[in-house]
């Protein structure tokens, strides 16, 4: 390999100036946020300033883990085309630990602060009352949604830590032998994320976390569609720091053939979500069951009938029609427009996932929202940067190096 | 379709049939085609082939498969014939879109497979001559085209300093024709000219 390329990141003054101040603009929404709504009162409000905290940790600690999810899947398929911006998505990885607690420190408040408004299995009395609640209280309840919160988090950011942790090996030389044991060990690594993540992602912890808001209804495909919205998230946010990383001329292994197989990601799973999204939708709509059209009812013909439609046009029809193209894939402008609207649509995928059950009669989105977006991005921003350069950008004597470098779609 | 003669070089070697296509392209030659034993990737970028419209075709057949869906059953159910279903509005979008996503596929797929065969011309009982039948198995086959300027003997000790393991002349159909190949020699039995 040619030993010209760069392989230590250095964070640009810009970087450090435009995180710290989106930063800033986020504490002081936070701290507004804190005084006019979250200590109110009035449990509507308190209700709004938590559930804007509960989307946007859950949004960002999902996204950030599926770039783990993304390291664990390839790596279970040996993949070797990522090797090159392998170290990206373990940087965006290293987030889940610091969202991660973020998250934990939300959902125990809202749990233990008995914020029956979020989560109506809390009122004990409502529960006691009502036939559908008992039937769920086995798991709809405080001690199992901290125990499951707890082990989701801490094992994600283990099972995480202990993958990053091995990927360092392959900085060193290694002989066929050690190679051979290197990939046999990440295997079993990723084998163990990758359950954890089913059991987590792909089944529960949505269930628990989101869908517990509309505590009488449930959706078999909720944590599909999660997973879903969640990853192809996550593939915008790893396409966007490749190309910021190219733009500062860093990863000068990586090219359009690695963008366009990022896009191709971004492309599949955002008409893997439709599909999802259609699923659910459709079934609830043919079978007309009040108790399952109560979801949608403000969603389609209520106040959230505009953010409901634009998620759809945002996340369906412009990736199905801008993404096709291959040459819109490997197009570096128009990956970072799409990849940012991916984002952003997915931002409000979840927004309404939980803010639609929350407050069903008013859209609350605002002020808040977008101060509390700015403070995750920026805290993203800032430790992700931290993180690519602590580490050299490339994992040189990964066994798998060379084809990614090779690699031609 | 007219005949035309050929100069075939064949490799052995993936790393030496890249050079090669490059220096013989470099050096005027016109490549009729390479024949390879499996997909070699940046082949088509070697030789120069512009993107297939393949696609585009596809994507088109589609868009009428989607048109033709909806169109059809809105027609149908809401115009000619309607029913009422469980009590659900005539025009029952949601209900149509999986039957308008399988038309898509459907006209897509079907489309797409035709016009492959088409812009391979290939089908059941078309005919096309083989350069080397060794090209299925290990080798990878060149086939330049002559003109009446070519020197077929400087192309020939061109390609074999280029690394070519054999080389030869054809006089060949470029074109299909109508023919079965358990009715008529099999490509495989022809003995092949080779001159080392």
């Amino acid at each position: 390999m040619a030993s010209s390329i760069r392989t230590q990141f250095e964070i640009p003054g810009k970087m450090k100036t435009w995180s710290l101040s989106l930063i800033g603009i986020g504490l002081v929404a936070l701290v507004i946020g804190l005084a006019t709504k979250g200590l109110s009162s009035d449990e509507h409000e308190q209700a709004h300033f938590w559930g804007t905290l509960m989307y946007n940790t859950i949004f960002w600690t999902m996204i950030c883990n599926a770039s783990m999810f993304f390291i664990c899947a390839t790596t279970l398929a040996m993949g070797g085309w990522e090797q090159t911006f392998r170290r990206v998505c373990e940087a965006i990885s290293t987030m889940v630990p610091i969202f991660g607690s973020i998250t934990f420190v939300v959902l125990l408040y809202v749990v233990l602060g008995n914020k029956h408004h979020i989560y109506h299995w809390l009122d004990s009395d409502a529960v006691a009352n009502d036939s559908l609640l008992k039937g769920k209280s086995g798991f709809l309840n405080p001690k199992f949604f901290i125990i499951w919160t707890t082990l989701t988090l801490g094992f994600w950011s283990l099972l995480g830590w202990r993958m990053r942790q091995l990927g360092n090996e392959a900085d060193e030389p290694m002989d066929a032998e050690q190679g051979a044991s290197f990939i046999w060990r990440g295997t079993i690594r990723a084998a163990l994320f990758i359950v954890w993540f089913a059991l987590t992602v792909g089944s529960t912890v949505p269930w628990l976390w989101m869908m517990s808001i509309d505590a009488h209804w449930y959706s078999t495909m909720y944590s599909w569609y999660t997973f879903a919205s969640s990853f192809v998230s996550g593939m915008s946010l790893i396409a966007l720091w490749v190309i910021y990383l190219k733009n500062k001329g860093y990863l000068e292994l990586t090219n359009q053939e690695h963008l366009q197989d990022l896009g191709k990601f971004m492309f599949a799973f955002s008409i893997f979500w439709t599909y999802l999204w259609f699923a659910q939708y459709m079934l609830i709509w043919y079978a007309n069951i009040p108790e399952e059209t109560v979801y949608f009812k403000h969603r389609v013909q209520g106040p959230y009938k505009g953010i409901f439609f634009l998620n759809l046009i945002i996340n369906f029809v412009c990736p199905i029609l801008i993404l096709m193209k291959r040459s819109a894939k490997r197009n570096y402008t128009l990956m970072t427009f799409m990849a940012v609207l991916i984002l952003f649509g997915h931002w409000i995928d979840f927004y309404q996932m939980v803010m639609g059950s929350v407050s069903k009669d008013h859209v609350t989105l605002g002020w808040l929202d977008f101060g509390i977006l700015s403070l995750f991005v920026g805290m993203m921003i800032y430790f992700v940067g931290k993180s690519l350069a602590s580490k050299p950008l490339v994992q040189k004597h990964h066994p798998f190096i060379k084809e990614s470098v090779i690699h031609v779609v | 379709m007219a005949k035309k003669k050929f100069v075939v070089g064949c490799f052995d070697d993936e790393a030496v049939l890249f050079p090669a296509v490059k220096k013989v392209r470099t050096a005027g030659y016109k490549i009729h085609d390479v024949y390879t034993p499996f997909a070699v990737h940046g082949l088509d970028h070697a030789l120069g082939i512009r993107e297939t419209s393949l696609h585009t075709a596809g994507f088109i057949y589609g868009i009428t498969g989607t048109t033709t869906a909806l169109s059809g059953i809105s027609w149908i159910l809401a115009k000619d014939w309607p029913l009422n279903f469980g009590g659900k509005p005539h025009f029952a979008l949601p209900a149509w879109i999986p039957i308008t996503f399988e038309l898509t596929v459907l006209f897509s797929a079907v489309g797409m497979v035709l016009t492959f065969c088409y812009l391979c011309q290939i089908a059941p009982f078309v005919k096309k001559h083989h350069f080397h039948p060794r090209a299925t198995d290990d080798l990878f086959v060149m086939v330049i085209e002559c003109t009446d300027k070519t020197n077929v003997d400087d192309l020939r000790s061109f390609l074999h300093s280029n690394g070519a393991v054999e080389t030869d002349v054809q006089v060949a159909e470029t074109g299909w024709w109508l023919g079965r190949y358990d009715k008529d020699e099999m490509p495989f039995e022809t003995k092949q000219a080779v001159v080392a």
